[in-house]
């Protein structure tokens, strides 16, 4: 792994291409500035497809062979005012000429369709210090003088601040080619970045194509001319030109958010039976394996709530055919109680959390990683069950997998906790190769001998074989109450704890699977920051930064958090201090009436420090948004003492 | 002996049932008196009669008295949590339709906790046979006031009587779009509750059945005064409905031939006062089932699992030269 990012810098400028062809030349004898990674937002007023425009870009990018990441910019409201600060909406690209694994830092530049949603870009602290902000002028002329003084003043302020402002008249650019140019602003936005980026022109074309690709003739004509005409404009008109000289794909990638990454991981872990209830930022996991489960004889069955979800998907496991219900935190608080009957009577199932800010229903299309503790301890009495984070887009496809197997293997629940992040994120990763080992075995239907029990525990590892309705001799009252190896209604104390201990023990026998992902970093050293699930890119971004710097930082990555690998102990006595970063709550320690007594602590800091006895501090926020590397790098320098 | 004879005989020992054999090795720990056992005792006998292989049997509840029932039935069981029966049922039945299912559950799991469900599964009218154990009251828990309770009623909850009039699980239903059969049976009329149960079991589609249960314990003469006075129960015949034996016939002298696909007569049926009428009240065997509208048109092989990934994989593709198999965002 290259940690030093000079030396990384060098490599890829080696592996640059020259730009040419008609699209990539440099216009009027310009130079691009070639740039190791730019971090663009496109925003608009909701229907003006700023979301569009950003997801394009960040597709055309990812085919020149990109690193991408995007984020969506979402307001709450379906239909936000226009004009308004909260109804900014768009996307968030990360490109450059390595992998990009998170979010990044501030926007270097920023396109705005008006200046009230480039406020909420600015007062969200999400632009560079001087960044390049392209702005539509159409404002000034507004026949409404209150809009017009805003937009001056607006743009007089952003001036003054420092930033690098281009006011670019693309509503009146767009009426050359179309009269609504409301519809289609969008794709002279695209062309306009295309040209600054040098991208492509045909690779451009291509993408508006398929974007298109259900309209009509006529209206992929009319948005591919608005393309070009953007880039006309930008060649001819601005004075931006930048390269990310990326190195050419090697393998087979694709390109999509973590939702459709638990999707496509849904079905090709062999689950045919998803049951479901909408809930933000889950749903368009579900919307996605809607339209494509049926193609391989399976259901999405949305249900009349969360509960019925659970249990809809518990009866399906149960006759055989193991499913998984995908939710969200307060979905997932509703789902308890069924999650604890799969516990007690030792159904398989696979619940995904794509995680929101919470409590209640808290922040709906925000990030938090929240629900930790809800997942591992949600439930009432003793319910052991599985949780593991996916880390990145890739990881979301293969967890489901695992997931499957883990819970058809043990009879247990599995958890995975995704997030909105992940959830609406979009990286390439490299195309998966099928492998018919990763479906679920054909349901069991032989006989069961006379003498087997329905919960004949196995004394060393826990686990019982299931009996599948339809399989002759293996009649039996599966029950939520406490119950003998007879699948018998048992009050006996002694028969209460044999079940207590053979659940737990699934759970152990489970852990000694477990490997403990390596160190990024030395092995040892002064701070080790552990992490879990999304965050995984910004932490490890920020070694990387800190250890260029010369700081004696590394981290770890937590895939399984219950139960949790054997090592984790051993690698945080290597070093000095240890610090989770969450993105979660933690009370602040400069608080007046916070102390060492009273302290509450991230999720997976508690979880650390109550199992190992280590002094692991924690370090994380609840705003809502992605962990930034630059955030995480001041986070460890400070518990360094550095700051 | 030839193997088709062999054959012959092994299906016949393997289809020959007694209601023994639908017995469970527990027996039944209702009260004595308790209308659950009639319940039960009718289950076991349409299980021989239809010859249902236990194995292929799965009966599904709730919590409380009436959801003890799968234990002591020798099929598979599934004794879930309080209201929540029906989904668990649905989620048996989506990719199972060899199973035969039967839910049981009480009037609290039914029409309380889990009312929500309790309507989505008359809509869904997927293929099981769906009983109401209605005795009124909370048992479990020791006489709390249920939906079905009478307004009046004292119970632990309401030492003052219950303040509100109760709920009716008949024309609740009946007021669900997709409803496709709903009748009522009483614990003290067996052959009746065994001719309703096995019209509900040939149905296609969600058979509902409320079935006035009598509680030795909490509502000990709650129907004394229609189980003393046959003329207050109304009996629901038509052409390939219920037949009354003479002897019932005599006593049951208040019949009437209902049409079960007049809804309008079946809402004035099941909104009766004084009156208990007991049969089909509402059967309609066109009504779509959501278990066949949702049956995979193809096996889920591992064949068509890759076809489909690559499918999706293409649409968002980058391939080594540069270009998209096909350009996708």
């Amino acid at each position: 792994m290259t940690l030093n990012g000079k030396q990384h810098q060098a490599e890829t400028a080696m592996l640059s291409r020259q730009v040419d062809g008609p699209g990539g030349a440099a216009p009027q004898g310009r130079t691009a500035e070639i740039l190791q990674e730019h971090i663009v937002e496109v925003v608009s007023d909701s229907g003006e497809g700023a979301q569009r425009c950003g997801q394009s870009l960040a597709a055309i990018a990812a085919r020149s062979g990109m690193g991408i990441w995007t984020v969506e910019i979402i307001p709450a409201e379906i239909q936000p005012p226009h004009r308004s600060v909260a109804g900014a909406s768009g996307n968030r690209v990360r490109m450059a000429a390595h992998r990009v694994t998170n979010v990044g830092d501030e926007a270097d530049l920023v396109v705005a369709f008006n200046e009230q949603v480039l406020l909420s870009r600015l007062h969200a602290g999400e632009v560079k210090p001087g960044a390049t902000i392209i702005l539509e002028n159409m404002w000034t002329h507004d026949p409404n003088p209150e809009i017009a003084r805003a937009y001056a003043k607006v743009r007089d302020e952003v001036r003054a601040a420092g930033y690098r402002l281009f006011e670019v008249p693309m509503e009146a650019e767009c009426q050359k080619s179309v009269p609504d140019p409301r519809r289609g602003k969008n794709m002279f936005v695209l062309g306009m970045l295309c040209a600054i980026y040098s991208l492509d022109a045909e690779l451009a074309r291509a993408q508006v194509r398929f974007v298109f690709a259900k309209k009509d003739q006529k209206i992929v004509d009319a948005n591919i001319e608005l393309l070009d005409a953007g880039r006309a404009w930008a060649e001819a008109n601005l004075d931006l030109r930048y390269q990310i000289p990326a190195p050419p794909v090697t393998e087979p990638q694709v390109v999509m958010n973590g939702n459709a990454a638990l999707a496509l991981g849904v079905v090709a872990s062999g689950m045919e039976v998803c049951a479901m209830y909408p809930i933000t930022p889950a749903t368009s996991a579900s919307h996605y394996l809607s339209s494509v489960f049926e193609k391989v004889g399976c259901v999405v069955h949305q249900a009349e709530d969360e509960i019925a979800a659970a249990t809809f998907a518990i009866g399906a496991s149960y006759a055989g055919k193991c499913a998984v219900t995908i939710t969200s935190g307060p979905g997932l608080s509703l789902k308890q109680e069924a999650i604890g009957l799969a516990v007690m009577a030792e159904i398989p199932l696979v619940v995904i959390d794509v995680q929101r800010g919470g409590p209640s229903t808290g922040l709906p299309t925000k990030v938090e990683q929240g629900d930790m503790m809800a997942a591992i301890f949600g439930g009432h009495g003793d319910a052991p069950k599985v949780v593991m984070a996916a880390s990145s887009i890739e990881d979301c496809f293969y967890s489901v997998i695992t997931a499957r197997k883990i819970a058809e293997t043990f009879n247990m629940v599995v958890v995975i906790l995704s997030d909105a992040a992940l959830a609406t994120a979009q990286q390439p990763y490299p195309r998966p190769k099928f492998n018919a080992d990763w479906l679920a075995p054909p349901v069991n239907q032989s006989a069961v001998p006379e003498d087997a029990r329905p919960y004949d525990w196995d004394e060393r590892t826990g686990i019982a074989t299931r009996f599948i309705p339809g399989q002759p001799n293996g009649m039996h009252c599966l029950t939520g109450l406490a119950h003998d190896r007879d699948s018998h209604v048992a009050y006996d104390p002694e028969i209460n704890e044999e079940g207590l201990l053979n659940r737990s023990r699934k759970l152990a026998a489970l852990q000694t699977t477990l490997r403990l992902a390596p160190v990024f970093g030395d092995e040892e050293g002064e701070l080790l920051l552990i992490g879990w699930g999304s965050t995984r890119g910004a932490i490890e971004e920020a070694v990387k930064r800190l250890r260029a710097d010369g700081h004696r930082v590394s981290s770890l990555h937590l895939k399984f958090l219950q139960p949790m690998a054997s090592g984790i102990d051993e690698v945080m006595r290597r070093f000095d201090k240890v610090m989770t970063i969450e993105n979660n709550w933690n009370d602040p320690k400069d608080d007046p009436l916070i102390g060492g007594d009273n302290r509450r602590y991230s999720h997976l800091a508690m979880l650390l420090r109550s199992r190992w006895l280590v002094d692991v501090d924690c370090w994380g926020k609840a705003r809502g948004q992605p962990l930034k590397p630059a955030a995480i790098v001041d986070a460890a320098l400070a518990k360094l003492g550095k700051a | 002996m030839t193997a088709s004879m062999s054959q012959c005989l092994m299906q016949m020992v393997q289809t020959d049932y007694a209601i023994s054999d639908y017995q469970s090795e527990i027996a039944p720990r209702w009260c004595s008196g308790c209308g659950d056992t009639a319940i039960l005792t009718a289950m076991q006998r349409l299980c021989r009669d239809e010859q249902l292989p236990p194995e292929k049997t799965v009966s599904v509840s709730g919590i409380g008295c009436a959801s003890r029932l799968p234990h002591y039935m020798n099929a598979y069981g599934f004794h879930g949590i309080h209201g929540r029966a029906l989904p668990i049922a649905e989620g048996i039945k989506i990719r199972r339709p060899d199973l035969h299912v039967f839910v049981t559950m009480g009037d609290g799991d039914c029409c309380s906790i889990g009312a929500a469900h309790w309507l989505h599964a008359i809509r869904y009218n997927m293929n099981m046979t769906v009983l109401l154990h209605d005795n009124n009251v909370y048992g479990l828990t020791k006489k709390q006031a249920s939906p079905t309770s009478p307004h009046g009623m004292k119970s632990n909850t309401t030492p003052f009587g219950a303040t509100l009039n109760p709920l009716n699980p008949l024309t609740v239903t009946l007021g669900v779009s997709n409803v496709s059969f709903v009748a009522q049976a009483v614990d003290w009329i067996p052959d009746l509750l065994y001719q309703i149960l096995r019209q509900a079991y040939h149905h296609k589609g969600l058979s509902f059945i409320r079935i006035l249960q009598r509680c030795p314990n909490f509502m000990e003469h709650r129907f004394d005064d229609w189980v003393r006075d046959p003329s207050k129960m109304r009996i629901l015949t038509h052409g390939d409905g219920l037949r009354l034996a003479p002897d019932l016939s005599r006593v049951y002298k208040n019949q009437e031939t209902h049409d079960p696909l007049n809804m309008e007569r079946a809402l004035a049926l099941a909104a009766l006062e004084g009156e208990i009428p007991v049969g089909i009240l509402y059967r309609n065997p066109n009504v779509p089932c959501y278990d066949e509208l949702r049956a995979g048109e193809r096996p889920n092989t591992p064949a068509l699992v890759e076809t489909v990934l690559n499918e999706e994989f293409d649409k968002v593709g980058i391939w080594p030269d540069g270009a998209a198999a096909q350009v996708g965002e």
